[in-house]
C-alpha cells in the first residue's frame, strides 16, 4: 500500500536521505531502527510532506510526493511525532476533536474506543495537554491521530524515555490498532518491543537503508547489528 | 480632580480598544504564522481612507461594512500571492516583504488622495452628547466606538474559544505542522487569520480615521505604538494585548491631562528650595511638564518591560 523508491532528501546543503527504497503492505508493523541522526525522523517528515524530498513515494496507487501534509492526510496517512506536539493550552478532549478530520462523519474510531484503550486519558479529559505526564501525551497523541481514521500510521520513538510497563503498553495498543487492519511504520532506536510485534524490519544508517528482512532474518546477521544498532 | 479621573479613564477605555482592534490582528498573525507585519497600521489606514471614500458615495454606514470588507479581501490577498510565495526564504524575506508593502501602500495613498490628510467626518447622525458629567461632555460617537470595539473583542473571544475554527488557530499557535499533519488546511487558515487580522486593522481604521485624523502618515503614527503594545503584552497572547492595550493608553491619556512638573512638586513640598536655583539641563529636567513625556511613556514602558520580562506581561503562547 506504500511504496517508496529513490528518496533523496536535503536540509540545506547536507544530503540527509540519500535514495531510500521501502514499501509496506496492509495491515503489517513494520518497524524503521537505526541510531540517533541517521533519519529516521527525516524520512517520516518527507513521507509526511513536511520536507521537501524527491523521488517516488507511492500510497495506494497515488504519487503524494509534493502534496502539501494536509492533503496527504486525507490520503489516509497518520502521523505520531517524535515530539508528541501536544496543543499544551487545549484540554485532552479538545486535542482529540482536532484529530477528526471531519466532525460531521464518523470514522473507524470514536471518544470511546479510545478512552477503552487508554483509560488515563478519560480521567484527564478536561485537563489541559501541557499537564499531562509524558506517558500520557505519547497516548494522547497516537489516539489524536487515530481519530482521523488513517490506514497507514507512522510513529516516530513513541516509546522513547518512558517505564517498562508502559512501553509494554503501547506495544498492545500496536498490535490491537494492527487488528484493524492498520498498517503501521514503527520507528525505534532499538530492536527493543520491535522484536516481537513487527513482521518486517528495516535498518537504517547514515541516509541509507542497510537491511532489510523479518526479526528472524536478523538473527543471521549479528555484524549488521553488532554495526548500526548497538553503541 | 474627580471629573478628570473619570473622563481620563473613559477616552483610555475608547483609544485603547482602539489599539486592541490593531494589536489583536498583529499578535495572531504573528504567533501563528511568525510573521511580524510591518504592514498592518498601514490596513488600518487603508480602512480609514476607503470608509472615507465610500462614505462620501453612499454615506457612513454602509462604509463600516464595506471597508472592513475590502481590507480584508486585500489582506487576504496580500498572504495568498504575495507572503505565501517570500515564506519560502525565509523569516528575513518575510520582514522585509512587509517593511516594503508598508512604504508601497503609503505611497499608493498619497497618489490616491494626496498628501495632506482628508475630511473624513463623524457621522451627523451620532454627533451630539451623550451625557454631560460635572463641566465635560463625553460625544456619542466616542460610546459608539467603544461599543463597536468591546462587540468585536467579545466576537473574537467567542470564535478563538467556541469553535472548531477557533480551535484550529488555536492549536496551530504552537504546532502549525502538526495541525497540517492532522488533515487541516494551514495555508488556508493562515489566509484565513491574515485576512480577518487585516479586516480588524481595517475597523479601527474606519472608527478611528474619523475621530482622530486620516492622513499618509497615520499608519506610521499608530504602527510604532502596536508594536510597542504586543511586546508589552507578549507575543501572540490576546489577552495580553488587551491588558497591554489598556495600560499604554492609561499611560498615556493620564500623562496627556497631568500638567505639573517634577518642579511644581518641588515646590508643593518647599523642601529644596535650592533646587529651585539650580541651572542647565538639571533645571530644563526640572521644568519639563508630566504632559510632555506623555508620547515617550510607552517606549520608556517596553524597555522596562524588555529589561525586567522580556517576554511581555503574559509572554506565554495563547491558551
Ligand atoms: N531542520 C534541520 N535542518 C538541518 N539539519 C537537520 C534538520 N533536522 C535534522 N537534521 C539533521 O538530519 C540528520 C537526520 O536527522 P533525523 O532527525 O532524521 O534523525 P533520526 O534518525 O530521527 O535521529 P534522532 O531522532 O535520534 O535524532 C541529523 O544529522 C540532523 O542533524
Ligand atoms: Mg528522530
Amino acid at each position: 500500500m506504500l511504496k517508496i523508491q529513490n528518496l533523496h532528501t536535503f536540509y540545506g546543503n547536507s544530503h540527509i536521505l540519500q535514495g531510500v527504497d521501502l514499501f509496506i503492505k496492509k495491515g503489517e508493523i513494520v518497524s524503521l531502527l537505526g541510531r540517533n541522526g541517521v533519519g529516521r525522523s527525516t524520512l517520516c517528515k518527507s513521507i509526511m510532506g513536511l520536507v521537501r524530498a524527491t523521488g517516488s513515494i507511492y500510497y495506494n496507487g497515488t504519487e503524494i510526493i509534493g502534496l502539501p501534509s494536509h492533503q496527504i492526510a486525507h490520503q489516509g496517512i497518520g502521523y505520531v511525532p517524535e515530539d508528541r506536539s501536544i496543543f499544551p493550552g487545549l484540554t485532552v478532549l479538545q486535542n482529540l476533536e482536532l484529530g477528526m478530520k471531519n466532525v460531521k462523519k464518523t470514522g473507524r474510531w470514536g471518544l470511546d474506543d479510545m478512552f477503552r484503550l487508554f483509560p488515563q486519558l478519560e480521567e484527564r479529559k478536561n485537563l489541559q495537554g501541557e499537564l499531562l505526564s509524558g506517558g500520557e501525551q505519547q497516548m494522547l497523541a497516537m489516539c489524536r491521530t487515530l481519530m482521523g481514521n488513517p490506514d497507514l500510521m507512522m510513529i516516530d520513538e513513541p516509546t522513547e524515555g518512558l517505564a517498562p510497563r508502559l512501553v509494554q503498553e503501547i506495544g498492545d495498543f500496536l498490535q490491537e490498532i494492527a487488528g484493524h487492519g492498520i498498517s503501521t511504520l514503527l520507528v525505534e532506536q532499538k530492536l527493543s518491543i520491535t522484536l516481537n510485534i513487527s513482521q518486517r524490519l528495516y535498518i537504517m544508517g547514515h541516509g541509507k537503508i542497510v537491511f532489510e528482512g523479518t526479526p528472524q532474518n536478523l538473527e543471521d546477521y549479528p555484524r549488521i547489528r553488532q554495526e548500526w544498532l548497538e553503541v | 480632580m474627580l471629573e478628570f479621573v473619570t473622563f481620563s479613564l473613559l477616552n483610555s477605555l475608547v483609544y485603547g480598544m482602539l489599539l486592541f482592534l490593531l494589536s489583536s490582528g498583529l499578535t495572531l498573525i504573528f504567533s501563528m504564522m511568525g510573521v511580524l507585519n510591518f504592514a498592518h497600521a498601514s490596513f488600518y489606514m487603508i480602512g480609514a481612507y476607503v470608509a472615507y471614500q465610500v462614505s462620501t458615495w453612499v454615506g457612513f454606514w454602509p462604509a463600516l461594512l464595506i471597508a472592513p470588507g475590502i481590507v480584508g479581501i486585500i489582506g487576504a490577498l496580500v498572504e495568498r500571492y504575495g507572503l505565501r510565495k517570500v515564506h519560502q526564504y525565509g523569516q528575513l524575506a518575510e520582514l522585509l516583504f512587509t517593511f516594503g508593502l508598508a512604504f508601497i501602500i503609503e505611497e499608493l495613498v498619497i497618489m490616491i488622495w494626496g498628501r495632506v490628510g482628508v475630511d473624513y467626518k463623524i457621522p451627523s447622525s451620532l454627533e451630539f452628547t451623550l451625557f454631560d458629567l460635572f463641566d465635560t461632555s463625553f460625544p456619542a460617537y466616542k460610546a459608539f466606538m467603544l461599543v463597536i470595539s468591546v462587540s468585536i473583542f467579545l466576537v473574537l473571544y467567542y470564535v478563538l474559544v467556541r469553535t472548531r475554527v477557533g480551535l484550529i488557530i488555536q492549536a496551530a499557535l504552537s504546532h502549525p505542522e502538526m495541525v497540517g499533519a492532522l488533515g487541516h488546511d494551514v495555508p488556508k487558515m493562515f489566509m484565513l487569520v491574515f485576512g480577518g487580522g487585516s479586516a480588524l486593522a481595517g475597523v479601527a481604521g474606519v472608527i478611528g480615521g474619523n475621530a482622530l485624523i486620516t492622513e499618509p502618515a497615520m499608519a506610521a503614527q499608530l504602527g510604532t505604538i502596536v508594536f510597542v503594545v504586543i511586546v508589552v503584552g507578549g507575543m501572540g497572547s490576546l489577552t495580553g494585548a488587551l491588558v497591554a492595550s489598556l495600560l499604554i493608553s492609561f499611560l498615556q491619556t493620564f500623562a496627556i491631562g497631568f500638567d505639573y512638573s517634577l518642579y511644581d512638586l518641588v515646590n508643593a513640598m518647599d523642601t529644596w528650595p535650592f533646587l529651585s536655583e539650580a541651572a542647565g539641563p538639571w533645571n530644563d529636567l526640572l521644568h519639563v511638564k508630566v504632559a510632555q513625556t506623555g508620547p515617550v511613556l510607552p517606549y520608556l514602558l517596553l524597555v522596562l518591560v524588555l529589561v525586567v520580562r522580556p517576554k511581555g506581561l503574559m509572554g506565554v503562547r495563547e491558551t
